[in-house]
């Protein structure tokens, strides 16, 4: 879509006042905006409308969504607790396409590489565009300005507030589920498509029109614990098979044995020592990339050293967190999702290991949310810029990698880390200015990569504090200016005008756009 | 004729494939693909073209695949590519980088050595990072025999243009005559000591030696010699090896080598390999060189690792090789004294000075007479612990206050 309408927002950047028909607000500054209004308001069935004796099964999910009234021009919604393993979502949309409807806008919790499937069906018109995350094929198919409509990028937060406050309606929830019973009480904790959780369901089932459950695992009533209350689901449909079980939940979770990112790893977390990050007591978010898992191992050994234990950990939650949990060294972990076996198991068994939502965690438009109350994070991204902006969308060469996540609402966190490597197959890391603004520096205190560590100067206490720590400490010009001698500096991406894209910050503003890249 | 280098495929990092066509009449076309075409690819192209115009080709056709390679890589490669199908006295040499140079001397510290594959270009971009003392660039064995030739002219660009932190430069020379070639490309270059490998004759080391003088002209700074002896009879020679030239530094023992020409299982024990060893620690040490004992190829087992490498410390070896950059931290450490060492010889040198002193020539420390040759281990053992900076050079001072 052509925007001729472009204003500067508080970023510096040109963003459009109009997506898609809807007008948006431009970004006003990390915390300047505040979301207002009331909770949207789905209209409320009666009981009288659903079977007495609670068996809402319907024989297929095709004729689930025809009595759901799937028409053109209607939201679905998926989650991605399947993650590259799922069936379910692609399903839909080859319904969709075979009853010949049009026009429709997907609204997934993200997306992964397995939904390239859904190409064909951007192309023919059965899907107009995407709200949520664009990776792999879609991300290109994106970039290249052949989706119909202006794609929206949200934080997982962002997703959140989105539906709670009705900017976005969802007409048909199709929600994937481990385990129901008939009535669509559901959780993720088992099944042979088990996810453990199922937290990015939680806001969906709420908040949309008709609500389908899939389940590939039927259970006699009751089924528990009622991660779904079954009170919000409309139909539900008994599948073969939800997903590639390998692809859903990997069997184990492997630390990086790149010696260079051990490097990074190790720096990372001698750096939370020597400036006190880390405590007897402190609240941490461990990742489940290469990366943050190491940080993770090397904390362990601070925390042995020292006798000290994590009060709380946050998920998404691994074998690495669940023997750090089971050793003592963690006393809780909340997670939002379960990235291996392990972690299923401690979840169904340790009373200390429980699920939270994204509502919890990361909704700006709510009366708090629990990430600013973590001591520290420890991100990755794909560019850094010398004023410490990030970005987690693109690829230096312009191109859509994936969704934002709950990277945005991560950034505020007591203590934000990006660790990250200088430069990645010669492209530099470290830039002058991002390519796609997601992450405003601000937010952003320290950058750590194997030749260094960058201290933001807002920081001016974690600088005092590392300074005699013997860490190979440097400005982020001279950490940019190294990748530049090593790498050589790159040149621009070329973009056309049209915009492809919006990234939202956490408020719902409009941070930056995206544009499709030139030939 | 085609004329080809390089590595491509899914997994490639950091690396090009470069393939050249000479002749036509259409000029120079140089096609580029990869992930790194919108970044770099004007530079690429230009950096390709201006190679080829420096050895004087006008027409060609040229296809990279790049998959992220530095430009001193790409550079290595195009070279190879075209030295397949044309000769030239002339080399393609990128500006030398600032800190490439490294002066080390006769007993520098060389408790640990990376090993590099000379054609493995993503291995090399971070090897400084890890702190090893001495780091090798290998075109022996861990470069593939269709490899070797590419791997010359990317070891020499390494040598110019990687940063490796200041490591001390190695490379290690395929063996006579090949080994003679090789020198061609790397002697003029930042480099420090040369590794002979299967060394058995002192013979050996004078023809490298001497073919070392040729190629440097004028060039005074020295480049040290390190023998590797890998067989029997490279052990009954190993003192004549070892004092063949003086710009010998080291020997060092290869295992898997030494073993196989046994006919012997290689333990982590070591029992086949003992009498070895202790022949290596003599010479060298009758001829005044460190020696130096193999690698421990088992890399993830960092606790054998450690006990193999404690030994070989109490047999009087000085260093060992890395295989891996896991290994470089508990060699280090194993090789260098370790604080009660420290301590124990801080306390002889002192007594020893205190009696100079006061001029007598006995002296003691607590029940224990000390002599002679206990002075100079101690004296010995500040000294390393000096260079691996366990210890200020000045440490008599701090000690006085």
């Amino acid at each position: 879509m052509l925007h001729d309408k472009l204003v500067v927002n508080a970023a510096g950047k040109l963003v459009p006042e109009e997506i898609n028909g809807e007008k948006v607000i431009p970004y006003k500054g990390v915390g300047k905006y505040k979301p207002m209004g009331c909770k949207h308001a789905p209209p409320i069935p009666s009981c009288a409308d659903y079977p007495a004796n609670g068996d809402k099964r319907c024989p297929s999910l095709r004729d689930a969504l025809i009595r759901s009234g799937l028409r053109d021009g209607m939201t679905i919604s998926t989650h991605h607790h399947l993650r590259d393993g799922d069936f379910v979502a692609n399903a839909v949309f080859d319904i969709a396409q075979e009853l010949g409807i049009k026009g429709l806008r997907w609204f997934p919790s993200a997306s992964f590489p397995c939904n390239a499937h859904l190409i064909p069906y951007l192309e023919d018109g059965t899907i107009d565009w995407i709200e949520g995350s664009m990776n792999g094929p879609l991300g290109e198919f994106t970039s290249k300005g052949k989706m119909k409509k202006t794609a929206i990028l949200r934080s997982h937060g962002g997703r959140v507030q989105a539906i709670q406050d009705g900017e976005v309606k969802i007409d048909i929830a199709v929600m994937a589920a481990p385990s129901s019973d008939v009535f669509g009480n559901a959780n993720g904790l088992t099944g042979p498509s088990a996810t453990g959780v199922l937290g990015y369901a939680e806001m969906d089932v709420q908040y949309a029109e008709k609500v389908i459950l899939v389940t590939d695992n039927l259970v006699p009533f009751p089924c528990l614990p009622m991660q779904i209350a079954g009170n919000f689901v409309d139909f539900v449909v008994v599948t073969e098979k939800l997903g590639e079980a390998d692809r859903i939940i990997s069997g184990t979770t492997q630390i990086t044995r790149s010696p260079d990112r051990l490097i990074i790893a190790e720096l990372a977390a001698r750096f939370c020592e020597v400036t006190g990050i880390i405590y007897d007591g402190c609240v941490i978010q461990a990742g489940a990339g290469g990366i943050s898992l190491a940080i993770a191992e090397y904390i362990k050994t601070i925390l042995q050293r020292n006798q000290w234990r994590i009060r709380v950990g946050f998920g998404g939650s691994t074998q690495y967190m669940t023997q750090m949990l089971e050793t003592g060294l963690m006393e809780y972990i909340l997670d939002g999702q379960v990235f291996d076996t392990e972690a299923v198991r401690s979840l169904n068994e340790n009373r200390k290991h429980q699920s939270f939502s994204v509502f919890n965690a990361y909704n700006y438009h709510s009366k708090g949310n629990l990430t600013s109350m973590i001591d520290v994070v420890t991100l990755g991204a794909t560019e850094i810029d010398v004023n410490f902006n990030g970005n987690v969308v693109t690829h230096s060469d312009g191109v859509i990698l994936h969704g934002i996540g709950g990277w945005q609402n991560c950034l505020f966190a007591k203590n934000t880390i990006v660790a990250l490597p200088l430069f990645r197959n010669r492209i530099p890391v470290i830039v002058d200015e991002v390519t796609t603004l997601c992450g405003p520096g601000e937010l952003i205190d320290v950058i750590v990569t194997e030749r260094g560590i960058a201290i933001n100067p807002l920081r001016s206490d974690l600088i005092e504090k590392a300074k005699d720590s013997g860490l190979p400490l440097k400005t982020i010009r001279e950490l940019k200016e190294e990748a530049e001698a090593i790498c050589g500096k790159p040149d621009k991406p070329k973009f056309t005008d049209r915009v492809v894209a919006a990234v939202k910050w956490v408020d719902g503003t409009v941070l930056d756009v995206i544009r499709q890249v030139a030939d | 004729m085609e004329g080809i280098s390089g590595n491509r495929g899914p997994s490639v990092r950091s690396d090009c494939f470069i393939s050249i066509k000479l002749g036509g009449e259409d000029g120079l076309k140089i096609e580029l693909s990869g992930k790194t075409k919108t970044l770099y690819g004007r530079q690429i192209i230009q950096l390709v073209t201006e190679i080829l115009l420096f050895f004087d080709i006008r027409n060609a056709h040229v296809q990279i695949e790049d998959s992220g390679a530095l430009p001193y890589v790409i550079a290595a490669r195009t070279e190879a590519a075209l030295m397949r199908v044309m000769n030239s006295p002339k080399q393609f040499l990128l500006p030398e980088i600032s800190n490439a140079r490294r002066v080390s001397s006769r007993d520098s510290l060389r408790r640990s050595r990376l090993y590099l594959p000379g054609d493995h270009a993503k291995l090399m971009i971070n090897a400084g990072l890890y702190q090893a003392d001495g780091i090798i660039l290998d075109l022996e064995d861990s470069v593939a025999p269709e490899k070797k030739h590419d791997a010359r002219f990317l070891v020499r660009n390494a040598l110019r243009n990687n940063d490796f932190m200041g490591a001390e430069l190695m490379v290690r020379i395929n063996q006579i005559p090949l080994g003679l070639q090789d020198l061609e490309y790397i002697v003029n270059q930042p480099l420090n000591v040369i590794l002979i490998p299967k060394c058995e004759l002192a013979s050996q080391v004078v023809a490298i030696d001497q073919k070392i003088r040729e190629l440097r002209g004028d060039c005074t700074e020295p480049i040290w010699l390190m023998p590797i002896i890998e067989s029997a009879l490279g052990i009954i020679n190993s003192y004549e090896i070892a004092s063949a030239s003086p710009n010998i530094v080291a020997l060092a023992i290869g295992l898997e080598d030494y073993t196989a020409d046994l006919g012997a299982e290689r333990t982590n024990d070591g029992i086949e390999s003992f009498y070895a060893r202790g022949m290596v620690v003599n010479s060298a040490r009758a001829a005044g060189i460190q020696p130096i004992d193999s690698v421990f190829s088992d890399f993830e087992n960092t606790e054998a690792l450690r006990s193999v490498a404690m030994r070989s410390k109490s047999m009087g070896f000085a260093g060992m090789g890395c295989i891996h950059p896991a290994q470089i931290e508990v060699i280090n450490e194993c090789y260098q004294p370790s604080p009660n060492e420290i301590e124990k010889a801080k306390r002889i040198v002192i007594a020893f000075d205190e009696a100079q002193r006061r001029g007598t020539s006995v002296i003691s420390l607590g029940s224990k007479m000390i002599d002679a040759p206990i002075v100079k281990r101690a004296l010995n053992t500040m000294e390393i612990a000096v260079k691996c900076q366990l210890i200020k050079p000045n440490w008599k001072e701090d000690a006085a206050r």
